[in-house]
């Protein structure tokens, strides 16, 4: 059967002058979601998007563990993030320092909620970093290459699908 | 003296709840100080204030029309904000894409564990 995935724009909000919010809701309940979210086999399906490869997934999902994710972008050069769980409420919220280790003196902390309701789940991600500048960074350093990536992913698609 | 260093961009600039009523006004159009304050409801040198912090940034420009300064919405210096915000939600939007499917198939496994007692 094919699944007909329908396409939502994440949104993004600056509620202050340190914080990004980033809101989405899923048609998949909220233990599947935070399943998702949470096991580095399927991390590595979703979370470098269009922009290259996911090469490791590194999760020890218990207050005070830590986890890594790495990323090799389709311009070939690596990025990594890693942070330190702080809160875990199993399917209802996750919170947890981020650090990107291209900028390691700065750091943000990131709370993910996950909200059900009738077998829909938003996903509520908040991320909070201690200064203006080091949100500004943070969000530039992820956009490398972006956009060209992205235009490149359209053109592979628009050539598969003529 | 020093200024501070948090009013030094735009993306400072419209991070003050204030400011971004004060562009909402304008953005409707040209005004004068008085329309604002008597909009916003607030006391005149702070509105001034305001204006001073979104004129030194690019957001609004005056021009003096008789004894009335008038100001207005530079909507080019938005853009920056516009752009850096519509690059990250596009990662967003990507990544939450891809997790779309992975939720699918989540779903689809749930459904096929449930068959498999029968």
């Amino acid at each position: 059967m094919d699944v007909v995935t329908s396409s939502h724009t994440a949104v993004v909000t600056l509620p202050t002058d340190t914080q990004v919010l980033i809101t989405r809701e899923f048609a998949a309940p909220k233990h599947l979601v935070y399943q998702a979210w949470t096991t580095p086999d399927l991390i590595k399906r979703w979370w470098s998007g269009d922009r290259g490869d996911v090469t490791s997934v590194e999760v020890d999902l218990r207050v005070g563990g830590t986890w890594r994710y790495v990323m090799t972008a389709n311009a070939g050069f690596e990025v990594a993030f890693h942070g330190e769980y702080r809160e875990i409420v199993p399917n209802e919220r996750i919170v947890a320092t981020e650090i990107y280790e291209g900028m390691p003196d700065a750091y943000a902390i990131t709370t993910v909620t996950f909200t059900e309701e009738d077998g829909r789940t938003t996903v509520t991600m908040l991320v909070e970093h201690t200064s203006q500048e080091d949100r500004d960074m943070h969000i530039n350093s992820g956009m490398e290459g972006g956009m060209q990536e992205a235009m490149d992913h359209l053109e592979e698609l628009a050539v598969s699908l003529s | 003296m020093a200024r501070a260093a948090t009013t030094a961009d735009v993306f400072n600039a419209v991070a003050e709840p204030r400011r971004r009523q004060i562009l909402d006004v304008l953005a409707v159009g040209e005004r004068p100080v008085n329309d604002l304050v008597v909009q916003l409801g607030l006391a005149q040198p702070l509105v001034s204030k305001h204006l001073r912090v979104l004129r030194e940034v690019g957001l609004v420009e005056v021009r003096d029309e008789g004894r009335q300064r008038m100001y207005r919405l530079n909507g080019r210096s938005l853009k920056p904000i516009h752009d850096w915000v519509q690059s990250y939600e596009r990662t967003w939007t990507e990544r939450f894409d891809r997790l779309d499917v992975v939720l699918d198939d989540l779903i689809e496994k749930e459904q096929g564990d449930g068959r498999s007692d029968e």
